[in-house]
């Protein structure tokens, strides 16, 4: 913009409620979707003042589906599969929602070790996902490529063990209801114990890097502060919740699966800003290998499927029930309602990620263009799941 | 936290003239729900979250569903004099359950780790333009999910404070997720000029069947 049409708009007021720094203009800037910082196809419209955001509009449904529409048109058990592309990072915590959430609906019981399992691949999902999601924020933060590379090198060694257990890296469909589809091959135990052995030399080497770095706390400390209230009113789940001192954990509260028999805590933030955020998942990190060790100590010998489930032609009674997980985003919930029929009458997901977001604007507010990046990556999202 | 019929009778005397009803969920998950009354559902939802016992500050799932009209078929023996003789008929009668839109909300308490307490809203029928009070004001958690249900359901929430499509384009009519859908032979069809020459194209050919006689035979 040339000099002398600046001095001509000097003159025209802000817009009701913004207050001017500037010249009171507002210039509309279209962030994404094709931006490699927002997580896939995500846009943002944004209104800056010079480099102040003052408006921010989330804009949703590039990779819509219709995932809840195809999963009433299939059976039960077809919706299994595709509940991997939801949060195509986490498959494994996906595929115990929706098997939790049918289990609710028929009163199906789970064998012992099938819960063990699950616990286990749980957990392992979680190191998955909250490695490169670290790996992802600091790669947004200007940290390019090195950190990234070394989280993506233990996510290996975890989507190595999948494959050999499921045959798949990233879109397992590995649990069924009432139990899991396939027990443990050979020397898959051995294996896994040395991942979880060799993941605090990682977890270490990576806390060095980041806690103490100069850059790192200039750009996360004091940025997208989120008060609890307005994190409980907005049903804001997962790390961000509780980066804002609110101790909700559903492994804590709900109990499911085998969690109760595990000692773990829940780390708890106090400023509820990026960098709290960020701890939040190294600590959560910390706790999960606690319980991946306790688990793989505990696990029983036995049956991996309920045999009295009848899996393929699986019709459940009439009724309806919501069944929820934490997952590694937050809480994933499934509400099925059953008709009797081979297909549910209604299948939605509650995804986390979406529901995260809704306090995004009020996130960036008052913050540079450059914080968006991080308070957006900071909040963890994963496309997939948030358009379905 | 309570049984739900205790709170029903809670709110009915904490809020004077509002109408539930408790809708059994016959399935083993025992997830019972309460239906509200739109003119005061609100002031329940307010209730329900602020109230010491409960504290339900959480919204965690808002989802839409869509309940077809439907004709359920039972026999019923009747009475009848036939021939002089009482006898007992069996009769098939045709109960008419006329169709509505729901809004489905699981509340939660953060605060004193309880739930969930199932709550629903209906509208009177499945036609476009269908009401209900909006709970946003009362959970901000619901906002992008009311707004996912106006979109793919069709329901407009009144007091929402910013109700767009969410996750279908602007330009969209229709409501995907209602269970009469019928989708569209293409979905990327956008107008262009070249349609209105088509459509000119085609009032310079004479209709069919007046060419080969069949609007007359089937006129005798």
């Amino acid at each position: 913009m040339s000099l002398s049409t600046r001095a001509q708009h000097s003159a025209v007021e802000a817009p009701p409620g913004m207050p001017s720094r500037l010249d009171g203009e507002l210039l509309e800037v279209s962030m994404g979707p094709q931006h490699p910082s927002t997580h896939g196809v995500f846009r943002m419209n944004v209104a800056l003042e010079g480099e102040v955001v003052r408006r921010l509009k989330p804009v949703f449904g590039y990779l819509h589906r219709n995932h809840e529409k195809i999963g009433e048109n299939t059976s039960y058990l077809g919706s299994m599969p595709y509940t991997d592309r939801l949060d195509y990072i986490c498959s494994m915590s996906n595929n115990w929602g929706y098997a939790l959430s049918v289990e609710k609906l028929a009163g199906i019981e789970v064998p012992e070790r099938a819960e063990y399992l699950r616990v286990i691949l749980a957990e392992l999902t979680r190191l998955v996902n909250h490695a490169s999601l670290l790996g992802f924020l600091l790669s947004d933060m200007g940290a390019w490529g090195t950190p990234l590379m070394y989280a993506f090198r233990e996510r290996e060694n975890i989507l190595d063990l999948f494959e050999s257990l499921s045959g798949s890296r990233m879109m397992c469909d590995y649990m069924r209801f009432g139990g899991c589809r396939c027990d443990l091959p050979p020397g898959w135990m051995e294996r896994a114990r040395k991942v979880v052995d060799g993941f605090p030399h990682f977890l270490d080497e990576f806390e060095q890097l980041i806690t103490g770095n100069e850059i790192l706390i200039a750009r996360t400390q004091e940025v997208g502060k989120l008060s609890a209230e307005l994190a409980i009113s907005a049903g804001i789940t997962g790390p961000g919740l509780r980066a804002s001192g609110v101790n909700y954990d559903l492994r804590k509260v709900d109990g499911y699966g085998f969690y109760p028999r595990f000692k773990f805590r829940v780390p708890l933030g106090e400023h509820g800003d990026c960098y709290d955020r960020l701890m939040m998942r190294v600590l959560e990190l910390r706790e999960t290998l606690g319980i991946l060790r306790q688990a793989m100590d505990d696990l029983p010998a036995g049956p991996i499927m309920n045999p009295k489930v009848k899996i393929r032609a699986f019709k459940p009674p009439v009724g309806e029930a919501y069944g929820r997980i934490e997952a590694p985003k937050g809480e994933l919930g499934f509400y099925l309602i059953s008709d009797g029929s081979g297909n549910p009458y209604r299948y939605r997901v509650r995804p986390p990620s979406l529901i995260n977001l809704t306090v995004l604007e009020d996130m960036c507010l008052g913050h540079t263009v450059a914080d968006v990046m991080v308070i957006l990556g900071s909040i963890d999202i994963v496309m997939g799941e948030v358009d379905r | 936290m309570e049984a739900l019929d205790e709170i029903k009778v809670r709110i009915e005397a904490a809020i004077p003239g509002a109408r539930l009803e408790i809708i059994p969920n016959p399935g083993p998950a025992n997830q019972s729900s309460l239906l509200l009354d739109h003119a005061h559902a609100s002031t329940v939802a307010r209730f329900l979250r602020d109230d010491p016992a409960l504290r339900l500050d959480y919204c965690s799932n808002v989802t839409g569903v869509d309940w077809l009209e439907r004709t359920v078929k039972k026999k019923v023996k009747v009475k009848k004099v036939v021939e002089g003789e009482e006898k007992e008929l069996e009769e098939t009668r045709e109960e008419i359950f006329s169709g509505y839109l729901e809004a489905v909300y699981h509340l939660y308490s953060m605060a004193h780790k309880h739930g969930p307490l199932v709550v629903r809203l209906r509208t009177r029928d499945r036609a476009e333009g269908a009401h209900l009070p909006s709970l946003t004001p009362v959970w901000r958690s619901a906002e992008f999910q009311e707004r996912e249900i106006y979109d793919l359901y069709g329901i407009h929430f009144d007091g929402h404070p910013d109700l767009r499509r969410i996750l279908m384009w602007d330009e969209f009519t229709d409501h995907p997720m209602r269970k009469d859908y019928r989708e569209p032979d293409d979905y990327e069809y956008e107008p262009t000029p070249h349609d209105d020459v088509l459509e000119k194209a085609k009032q310079h050919y004479v209709p069919r069947p007046a060419q080969d006689g069949t609007a007359n035979i089937a006129a005798q």
